[in-house]
């Protein structure tokens, strides 16, 4: 019993050490004297390493999640006759739920477990090393812009793995099940509520690309040096980024659309 | 302060990695315009002295002075000034993979200084010719063999013109030629320059015939020192040991632990 608690007492205090270690690193990343014209560069080649790469996953796994939606959704509604409301139900779980939720699991899948293995590999290579004996901080050089193209792209994509999942949802409903067109766009148009709905969708992802990135950078950046170390760290990154996404959903949620807030 | 004769003093240095102790009492100075080597068996902390003396890391107890300077109580804009006096050349090579041959050299040069583009080239295919790969300066770091790799390193180490270059295991696996190759290099370039270099390494031969002075560093201390001649003549066991490479003495053979016959006889019961 005594070993329960003195071993729960140590990872309590491995998760602290943890946490405090990963908000330094950030902290001391993103807070300095910014150089703007070399900064924009290298935010620039990140957002396309980050955001224009995770492009095809994402439009490809939104049209497939918004053809399921509209599947599903139909075979429910039908039975009720209340085919016509397929629109509402596709935007709203999508802008809601998926687009943000989905959007940042697959995020972490391809972004996130890219830029931890890019990071422990500089690591590794003696590259961070090497830039710190040039007098170049691999914190302010390597770890800012990453961290801010993925919190930049996250939202995006998300919006666009909405967009595209819509138009998914369309093809099924209307060109398919021949819902009516009319219907399906004005039922959705006049449920969906840009503060209420897009907005907080849109809230989710930004807190979402926050984590993500954050767990990933630190990742990297703390794993141990060698290709096991950088399989561990790779595969951290998912499985924590993963429960975050979904645990922080759920209070997010709950703030938002649950009458806590 | 600023010693003219050593450039860099470790004085009484401790160091501690967990538990356990790396070096221990460590007294080393580096003496300016020379090739200092220090040697050891693998293990014994060679690549964490270079992170001492470049404030990677910093000493448990004693200090690490560089210029008469304190590395330890450096602050962060202090360290990152001391290190644009110093060149290393990673075990690695720890070029940047995803920038060519001539932005990996020009990278310091383009952090640090004002210099225009144009000057840049020039400077960087100096840099190159000077290592003999002036005509790779396209190429991407992977597509070089290793010992080229080393060679642009130590260019990009050069770049801003270091007063002090320090060496990482420059020979280990090393074809012959490279091998000859780098240290032609390292002796032409330190006494061309009039650069303090600093070798760490456990290659004898190549050690032996370019350094001026060799520190040889077993268990956590300098167990030897002085000029390759006065180490090959030396009568210290532990030295002879590691100087003519033999397999067996006060570094024994046989990882410590009970005898062979307990493990004998235990067989039986």
């Amino acid at each position: 019993m005594l070993k329960v608690i003195q071993h729960l007492g140590h990872r309590a205090l491995h998760f602290f050490l943890t946490i405090g270690r990963a908000t330094l690193i950030l902290l001391s990343s993103i807070i300095g004297r910014p150089r703007l014209k070399l900064g924009f560069k290298l935010l620039v080649e990140q957002l396309y390493a980050v955001g224009v790469l995770s492009l095809p996953i994402i439009i490809c796994s939104g049209v497939f999640v918004g053809m399921v939606l509209g599947l599903q959704g139909y075979t429910t509604l039908v039975r009720f006759g209340a085919e016509q409301a397929i629109g509402q139900l596709i935007a709203l779980s999508l802008v809601r739920e998926l687009g943000p939720v989905i959007g940042a699991l697959l995020f972490a899948g391809r972004a996130g477990s890219a830029l931890t293995a890019e990071i422990g590999l500089m690591k590794a290579t003696e590259q961070l090393d090497g830039l710190q004996l040039m007098g170049i901080d691999p914190l302010r050089r390597i770890i800012a812009p990453r961290f801010w193209a993925g919190f930049y792209s996250l939202p995006l994509l998300s919006l666009i793995f909405s967009a595209v999942a819509v138009y998914g949802g369309y093809m099924v409903a209307v060109e398919w099940l021949n819902v009516d067109d009319g219907a399906f766009w004005s039922n959705m148009q006049s449920s969906v509520d840009f503060h209420e709905d897009i907005l907080n969708g849109v809230i989710k992802s930004i807190v979402f690309g926050f984590l993500v990135t954050w767990i990933a950078v630190y990742q990297g950046y703390a794993s141990v040096p060698t290709s096991e170390g950088i399989g561990y760290a790779t595969t951290r990154t998912v499985v924590y980024s993963s429960l975050v996404i979904l645990g922080a959903d759920f209070v997010l949620t709950a703030v938002m659309f649950g009458g806590l807030g | 302060m600023r010693n003219e004769d050593y450039i860099v003093e470790i004085q009484k240095m401790h160091f501690l990695r967990g538990e356990r102790k790396i070096f221990d009492d460590v007294n080393i100075r580096i003496a300016r315009g020379k090739i200092t080597a220090v040697m050891g068996p693998s293990g014994t902390g060679k690549t964490t002295l270079l992170r001492l003396i470049s404030g990677l890391l910093k000493a448990s107890q004693g200090s690490v002075l560089v210029n008469g300077h304190n590395v330890g109580k450096m602050n962060r804009s202090h360290l990152m000034r001391m290190r644009r006096e110093m060149g290393m050349l990673f075990q690695s090579g720890a070029l940047f993979t995803s920038i060519n041959v001539f932005d990996n050299i020009a990278f310091p040069l383009r952090e640090h200084t004002k210099l225009s583009e144009e000057l840049i080239r020039y400077i960087v295919l100096m840099k190159l010719q000077a290592v003999g790969l002036r005509n790779a300066h396209q190429l991407m770091p992977r597509e070089l063999s290793g010992g080229m790799a080393r060679r642009v390193a130590l260019a990009r180490a050069m770049a801003l013109d270091p007063e002090i270059i320090m060496y990482d295991e420059p020979f280990t696996g090393q074809d012959p030629i490279a091998m000859a190759i780098l240290v032609k290099l390292i002796r032409s370039l330190n006494d061309a320059l009039g650069i303090t270099s600093v070798i760490v390494s456990h290659d004898l031969h190549e050690t032996l015939s370019i350094a001026d002075y060799i520190y040889v560093i077993a268990g956590g201390k300098v167990i030897g020192e002085g000029t390759p001649e006065q180490l090959q003549n030396t009568e210290s066991p532990a030295v002879r040991q590691f100087i003519q490479g033999l397999p067996d003495g006060p570094v024994p053979f046989h990882y410590p632990g009970k005898p062979y016959t307990d493990d004998l006889l235990a067989e039986k019961h």
